[in-house]
């Protein structure tokens, strides 16, 4: 690990001001990411601003749903009451990613900005254009096993890592950041970006920007959510295929759905197509067979992970189904 | 406090020329505790000029032992150029609380809290198993719950009541997982074993949410030799005695 300069921030704009101050560095929460990356070299700032004392570890009702700080650790929005009656795939993602341990350390804001897993990423001796632009990827002619089926470029096929942002691109989830040039929002679906020409930028957040919050509006379809986490381990692996489905039902009917899709893209994938499927249709398996190869349709596999398009597939059934068949309002 | 005598009469003070059967140096001893305000290479130092004075077998052994680490840390310490006696400035203070006592250090940023107790305060119970945070043979408890400490950094967790695995017993008073451990075989080569307890400890204290095994809640710690049902065997007893 490269040596740094250490400084813990008292209030957000202090914080936003140090490191609108130096490109160089970044915020420090609870590290589980950024030390890892630093250890291996993959990330070097020359300043650590530590935010950990910030007043952003609340989660509050607002008039439209809930915000839950950014600061917040993993376990605690997973055990979180209200979380667990309200947004109940919101607390079984969280639960499926990690450990125990790092979950206790993890924050809602670094969730989001953690780096993927890439192992040529995270490997600085080989080529990587979200490491080194214009180095090349080493994933597309390496072991691509666990990398993206959709919405990759040829300049990079890593998929994002987190549980959480899955469940919160299925429940709507808008981002409360503060910056140099004040305090904006950035729906989620719009904050981590596709690679493109430039997958070393993974968000549409700017590198003076701290996320203070996260905004997760009511619906019914939220009460009636769940996550459903497909890995080679029955515990503490990354998913290889995972899918966040919120459905309201009511007679038997989809009145509005959310699906969205994890381990299959640089960004957790949102199918509007298959919610366009969903929504109106019968609660059944034909409608969620209907829905599942509308996620797939796209699809392109790369040398070692053709399986996951129809693991897809069957996993978009599997969990239409078993949120179909719960009771809206308690996580599983 | 009489338990504080007894953990310093257990300890390896080696100016006596007695072998020790353990290797922990004492972290309260007298003339140490002026040093851990220091950095790690005055304190080896001190420590080899006792194991000289002291002699013996087990302590000449412990004398190469900490030769290596001395050079290495010499080699260190050259490479980032900090000085010997006096903070310098790529350090910092900070004071760390462990196991209810206060240790005043002077660290580079870039030190884990898992190297800051290991190196710093000489509390090597934690282990140093993938320092990725994905063994979990590193795990201690930061107010009560159950962290990595290799992915912590020391000076991040100034101010938090840090416990680790030689906080536990109570003098010869193992804490009830410890003990249970042990009823039920929970490990063989030990490594992984305070990670596993401290978990344990933690899981305890947290709770395993519903619809989680105790298994699943232990995920974060991994074992080698595969004495899982052991340690299984152990938590359960130390749940059901609890409830």
């Amino acid at each position: 690990m490269n040596q740094f300069t250490y400084k813990r921030a008292t209030s957000s704009a202090e914080a936003v001001r140090e490191v609108a101050g130096n490109r160089n560095a970044k915020f420090l929460a609870g590290g589980t990411n950024l030390v890892d990356l630093m250890k291996m070299n993959v990330q070097q700032p020359d300043e650590l601003v530590d935010i950990n004392r910030l007043a952003l570890k609340k989660i509050e009702r607002t008039p439209a749903g809930l915000r839950v700080g950014a600061l917040v650790t993993n376990s605690d929005v997973a055990n979180n009451q209200l979380v667990r009656e309200n947004f109940p795939a919101l607390s079984e993602a969280l639960l499926a990613g990690a450990s125990p341990q790092l979950r206790n350390m993890a924050t809602v804001g670094g969730n989001l900005l953690q780096r993927t897993r890439c192992y040529y990423f995270m490997d600085t001796t080989f080529p990587c254009n979200k490491r080194v632009p214009g180095s090349g990827c080493s994933a597309i002619p390496g072991f691509n096993r666990i990398h993206a089926i959709i919405g990759a470029s040829d300049k990079c096929i890593a998929v994002h890592p987190s549980d959480m942002a899955v469940a919160l691109a299925a429940l709507d989830a808008v981002v409360n950041v503060e910056g140099a040039n004040g305090a904006r929002q950035i729906p989620i679906t719009d904050f981590h970006r596709l690679p493109g020409d430039t997958p070393n930028v993974d968000t549409n957040l700017r590198a003076d920007e701290l996320i203070v919050s996260v905004d997760l509006p009511s619906s019914a379809f939220a009460k009636r959510s769940g996550y459903l986490k497909i890995r080679d381990r029955a515990q503490y692996a990354f998913a290889l295929v995972s899918v966040a489905a919120a459905l309201d039902i009511q007679q038997g009917r989809i009145n509005a759905a959310r699906l969205a899709l994890g381990g299959v893209a640089h960004k957790p994938w949102r199918s509007l197509d298959a919610e366009k499927i969903l929504t109106g249709a019968q609660a059944n398996e034909q409608t969620f067979r209907a829905a599942a190869d509308a996620v797939v349709k796209d699809a392109v596999p790369q040398k070692h992970n053709a399986f996951k398009i129809e693991l897809a597939r069957r996993a978009v059934v599997r969990a239409l189904t078993d949120v179909a068949n719960r009771r809206a309002g308690g996580a599983a | 406090m009489d338990s504080d005598k007894e953990r310093e009469d257990s300890c390896f003070k080696g100016a006596s020329g007695e072998s020790s059967s353990t290797s922990r140096p004492c972290d309260h001893h007298e003339d140490e505790s002026l040093l851990l305000s220091e950095d790690g290479e005055a304190r080896r130092r001190f420590l080899k000029k006792t194991l000289l004075a002291g002699g013996g077998l087990a302590a000449a052994n412990l004398l190469l032992h900490y030769q290596a680490n001395a050079s290495a840390q010499t080699r260190a310490a050259a490479n980032v150029a900090s000085t010997q006696a006096s903070a310098s400035a790529l350090t910092i203070p900070v004071t760390l609380r462990v196991n209810g006592r206060s240790y005043p250090l002077q660290l580079e940023p870039s030190v884990t809290l898992l190297d800051a107790l290991r190196e710093r305060v000489g509390l090597t119970g934690s282990k140093k198993g993938c320092d990725r945070g994905q063994c979990g043979a590193c795990t201690v408890l930061a107010d009560g719950r159950r962290i990595n400490s290799c992915l912590a950094l020391a000076a991040a967790y100034e101010g938090a009541e840090i416990t680790t695995v030689e906080g536990l017993a109570r003098g010869d008073e193992l804490h009830p997982v410890q003990a249970a451990f042990i009823r039920h075989d929970g490990f063989q080569c030990g490594y992984c074993t305070p990670g596993q307890i401290m978990s344990a400890v933690g899981l305890l204290h947290e709770g395993c949410p519903p619809g989680m095994t105790v298994r699943e809640c232990m995920s974060g710690n991994i074992c080698r030799c595969g004495a899982y049902n052991g340690i299984l065997a152990a938590i359960e007893e130390a749940r059901g005695a609890k409830a």
